[in-house]
């Protein structure tokens, strides 16, 4: 399948798990509220480029705030995400965006550690931003912490279901 | 000049950073009237077309409870009728008309449009209701919400055919309230943490409170009609520092599971502005 055609699915597979499931299931706590969506650009190719990255994650996070009624909310927090994933990936693994191919972020293609270390810091690093600017409108510092770590949890969790669950294909032809 | 342009080409990943975020930033902590245009317009189309083919298979679930609703809900209007008590001797029968009709004018200051709930949420911090009625069919910003059990919030922003309602589980939602038994003007808000629980703050501690009391609209307040039940008392807190209660109160409406409401229009609304514009220009 070809690339962007495929991507623009992923997103609105996710988009909907998001909204129409997540976003409507009765939390445990008032902490834990889980977010997924941003998972869609941790799995964008390695050789997509920063404009264009940070162009996708502009519409994503557009796209969720229109859906929750948070308008900037999400969205600062992809752009964010977006800006700081490829200097991580380089931090992590130094190569050269021409050398990965089509291929994106997972277990076969990064290895075992270097994987799990990436999906960890971006998502702490997206739950950080996005509970920040929530804290600033209102809550306490305790709030802020609390469901900062809860909600990174909950992400974690979800996105290493997923990760079982669909085997994406490493090598997209 | 030449060195501007290669500066904006060594940083233009990161300009586009910054502007990104500076639009993002900015429509986050800009006030509400700024959204109503930018955002809200063009945002509450776009979600509310598909909100509303998602909530037509959702409502599909719940119908036999909303069945059950408006079964109740008829029982209770049939009983009002006339036909359904025996008059008493018409010579000792009062008349009390509900509608005072009068040659001249007549007084009637709540209309109430029927509308369908179709987008929700109770998780978050600030949550808002869509509703299948927008300007065109007569909905207004600033206009109270109500359901089958009570009160539900106040329209914020209004497009054509839909409108979006900040419900009373919305850190910024307050609206004016008394209790039933006794009097007191308070306040209801909401803390954030659970939403089956409001808060009403600024009852005075002379006001005798107990648990179980029930909480309605006060008859100050200029959007909501009167004596709507928003909740009953669940918890009683005496305020160290001043001399009011806060008061845990446990909805009346199940914010869980809202499908059908009512939009009311203060026809007064006009007049009140105007009387009230009077007193600040003096």
């Amino acid at each position: 399948m070809n690339l962007v055609v495929k991507n623009i699915i992923r997103l609105m597979l996710l988009l909907a798990v998001q909204i129409f499931v997540l976003k409507k299931v009765p939390p445990l706590h008032q902490f834990i509220v889980p977010y997924f969506y941003f998972v869609f650009l941790l799995w964008l190719p390695f050789k997509i480029t920063r404009t264009a990255l940070l162009f996708v994650a502009f519409a994503v996070g557009y796209l969720t705030d229109i859906f929750y009624k948070t308008p900037g909310l999400h969205l600062a927090a992809c752009v964010l995400l977006a800006y700081i994933r490829p200097p991580f990936i380089q931090l992590l693994l130094p190569k050269e965006a021409t050398e990965w191919g089509n291929d994106e972020p997972s277990r076969k293609t990064m290895g075992q550690v270097p994987y799990v270390t990436y999906i960890v810091g971006m998502t702490l690093l997206h739950n950080f931003y996005l509970i920040l600017l929530e804290w600033l409108q209102f809550g306490s510092f305790l709030y802020f912490t609390g469901k900062w770590i809860s909600t990174t949890i909950v992400s974690l969790l979800l996105i290493a279901i997923a990760d079982l669950l669909l085997s994406r294909n490493s090598r997209a032809r | 000049m030449r060195n501007v342009f290669l500066f904006l080409r060594r940083y233009s990943v990161f300009i586009i950073f910054l502007v990104m975020q500076i639009i993002a930033l900015v429509m986050l902590f800009t006030d509400n009237r700024f959204h109503n245009t930018v955002f809200g317009m063009f945002s509450n189309e776009v979600s509310g077309n598909i909100n509303n083919r998602v909530n037509r298979a959702e409502e599909f679930l719940s119908l036999s409870q909303q069945n059950k609703k408006l079964r109740e809900q008829n029982a209770a209007l049939l009983s009002m009728l006339p036909s359904g008590s025996l008059l008493p001797d018409s010579v000792y029968k009062m008349v009390a008309d509900t509608f005072k009709l009068d040659s001249l004018k007549q007084y009637r200051q709540y209309a109430y449009l029927d509308a369908k709930v179709i987008s929700n949420s109770v998780f978050l911090q600030q949550n808002y209701i869509m509703l299948h009625r927008g300007s065109g069919q007569g909905i207004e910003p600033n206009m109270a919400v109500v359901g089958m059990d009570g009160i539900i919030g106040t329209v914020v922003h209004v497009s054509e055919n839909m409108s979006l309602v900040m419900s009373l589980l919305n850190r910024q939602s307050k609206v004016i309230a008394t209790l039933k038994k006794g009097s007191g003007l308070g306040e209801v808000g909401w803390d954030g943490k659970d939403p089956r629980y409001l808060v009403l703050t600024k009852i005075p501690k002379t006001v005798v409170v107990k648990k179980g009391d029930t909480v309605v609209s006060s008859p100050y307040s200029d959007k909501f009609p009167p004596g709507l039940p928003i909740g009953t008392v669940y918890k009683v807190e005496q305020d160290q520092e001043t001399n009011t209660y806060i008061l845990l109160v446990k909805t009346a409406v199940d914010f869980y599971n809202v499908q059908h409401a009512y939009a009311v229009k203060n026809v007064l609304q006009g007049e009140m502005d105007e009387l009230k514009r009077k007193m600040t220009k003096e």
